[in-house]
């Protein structure tokens, strides 16, 4: 099943905050997570990950640092910051709006 | 760093970087951040089974189309799209070197920001109420000149003794704008003010090329400089023009009058000191941005074009001659000026290998036309030069149009040439900057042999 690319980029923003809210991490973490999250569903081109990171980054919702990786290079580490828990939190409550309303339609109309 | 021991496969990687670099919204650290994501897809998909061939078709295919990412950095980083002015080193290495060069320059705009005001402790005061001594005209140049020459040495790490020869031309020039006395309102004095500049722009052109005129293009890049300044001279000339303006309605606002400090100091400073920090810019940013002269030339080719086929139209359908007066001459020595200005930047910028193009064509029409209006400029006033006689002015005009007709008239025939696929664009190229230092031998010419021979007046 394809998600529709609106879908895909609406759902981007939370989704990498969410994940960095487990715990810090780097690009291609992030990507095999969303991966294993979706039971491989939700499959982003992979390059398309790092201009939504370098853009939460300018937001100031997350934080980005360059270490050294187990391999030897140098790796882009990514961190949630406050104000991205409190966009985390907002967007949540939107979604669960979404979710909550379509759920009580879903029941009215005949099963997919 | 994970390095694969299968060798053509570290050759596709660095490949793929390559192009990657290429994109102008994708930096060298997000390259560096997508490497890294496709390395360990790679470790990943060769730990599965598959061959290295077939992990980096896979890796790279998931990482999406150079084109839809490199759109996607874009509207993420859309300031990377406009090249950046503000000078930022870009490497740690050059950081060092950018930084002594920034207090190298600072000192230099303000020594010759200093030498304009040296000769007001000898005698020669700027006095704001009253016209500005010819002295300064004459010696103008020499306040700059010899600077902009020590920064090029500087720059191109010329050492001190091979490049003392070049003080030779400044110490004559020196001589010459004030050994002559001149008479108050002298034209050959004017004539010096004006040639000066030329003659010694070419001692500056020996500094940029690092001595060595004849080699590696280094005489076209000369000319590129030179477009590329005057553009960047005309830009700060403005900004200087508004604090100008500041300057004036703030200090009156308080009932001060700054007369005395704009037109004795800011100024005469400025326009020395803007002279060096312009070329300064040219140099750092001269493969950051745009060059502007030929972007200049290609807009107003077709525009003179169009200007000199209706002036000859209308000159035909008319009849009416042109009225000789004593500014013509010099007024079609500085339209034949702009077109030799044209073509020499039309082909400073012109890849010479390019087979002919329309642009071409449209230049041949340019300076075939220029050509024309000149014949018919010149069969006017020489009908009538006798009547005039032969004052400094005229013949230092005439020598001009002499000099820039015979110019246009070969560069009409390599370019016919050229189109006619007999001959090749570098001919062309060749003969525009064989013939620069004819105008600057001219202008030595008249600063030092016009004003003895009509007697300085």
């Amino acid at each position: 099943m394809d998600l529709s690319k609106d879908l895909v980029a609406a759902s981007a923003t939370p989704l990498v905050l969410a994940i960095l809210a487990e715990g810090d991490s780097y690009g291609y973490a992030i990507s095999k997570r969303v991966t294993e999250l979706s039971g491989g569903h939700l499959q982003w081109t992979d390059g398309m990950l790092y201009p939504v990171l370098h853009r939460l980054e300018r937001q100031g919702l997350v934080a980005a640092r360059w270490s050294e990786a187990d391999s030897g290079r140098q790796r882009k580490y990514y961190r949630i910051t406050k104000d991205g828990r409190a966009q985390l939190a907002a967007q949540r409550r939107q979604w669960q709006v979404v979710d909550d309303t379509l759920r009580g339609i879903w029941m009215k109309v005949s099963p997919a | 760093m994970t390095t694969f021991a299968n060798r053509p496969l570290e050759e596709q990687i660095a490949q793929w970087r390559a192009y990657l670099r290429r994109r102008q919204a994708i930096h060298g650290a997000d390259v560096e951040e997508l490497e890294g994501h496709l390395r360990d897809q790679l470790v990943a998909l060769t730990e599965a089974g598959l061959t290295g061939d077939e992990a980096f078709l896979v890796a790279v295919t998931r990482m999406g189309s150079l084109d839809a990412l490199s759109r996607e950095f874009a509207r993420a980083h859309s300031e990377r799209l406009w090249k950046q002015l503000v000078m930022a080193p870009d490497a740690e290495a050059s950081a060092n070197t950018s930084h002594t060069e920034t207090l190298v320059v600072l000192g230099l705009a303000i020594a010759a920001a200093l030498a304009v005001k040296v000769p007001a402790l000898f005698g020669h005061p700027i006095n704001p109420n009253d016209d500005l001594p010819l002295f300064y005209g004459r010696n103008a140049s020499l306040f700059v000149f010899p600077v902009l020459t020590v920064y090029f040495m500087w720059k191109r790490g010329w050492n001190v003794v091979s490049g003392l020869w070049l003080a030779l031309p400044f110490g004559a020039a020196v001589l010459l704008a004030n050994v002559f006395s001149f008479p108050k309102g002298s034209n050959t004095a004017g004539l010096t003010v004006l040639h000066l500049p030329i003659a010694l722009w070419l001692a500056v052109g020996f500094a940029y090329v690092r001595g060595r005129w004849f080699a590696d293009g280094g005489r076209m890049n000369f000319v590129r400089f030179s477009g590329e300044l005057a553009i960047y001279y005309v830009l700060i000339a403005l900004g200087g023009f508004v604090v100008t303006l500041f300057t004036f309605m703030m200090f009156r606002a308080i009932d001060m009058n700054p007369d005395w400090f704009v037109a004795g100091w800011l100024i005469p400073c400025g326009a020395a000191g803007a002279v060096i920090i312009g070329s300064w810019l040219v140099e750092a940013k001269q493969s950051v941005i745009e060059n502007m002269a030929p972007v200049l030339t290609r807009l107003f080719t077709p525009l003179f074009t169009v200007l000199l086929l209706v002036f000859l139209a209308t000159m035909a359908w008319t009849g009416s001659p042109i009225n000789v007066k004593r500014e013509v001459l010099i007024g079609f020595d500085l339209l034949l000026a702009v077109v030799v200005g044209l073509v020499l930047y039309a082909a400073s910028a012109r890849d010479p290998q390019a087979p002919p193009h329309f642009f071409d064509g449209l230049q041949l029409l340019l300076v075939v036309s220029a050509l024309v209006v000149d014949a018919v400029a010149l069969a006017a006033i020489a009908s009538r030069i006798s009547e005039f006689g032969f004052t400094p002015n005229r013949v230092a005009a005439l020598g001009e149009n002499l000099i820039l007709l015979v110019n246009l008239t070969w560069s009409a025939w390599l370019y016919a040439r050229f189109l006619r696929r007999r001959g090749s664009f570098a001919a062309l190229e060749q003969w525009q900057i064989t013939y620069l230092p004819v105008y600057a031998v001219w202008a030595a010419l008249v600063v030092v042999v016009f004003p003895p021979v009509f007697g300085y007046r």
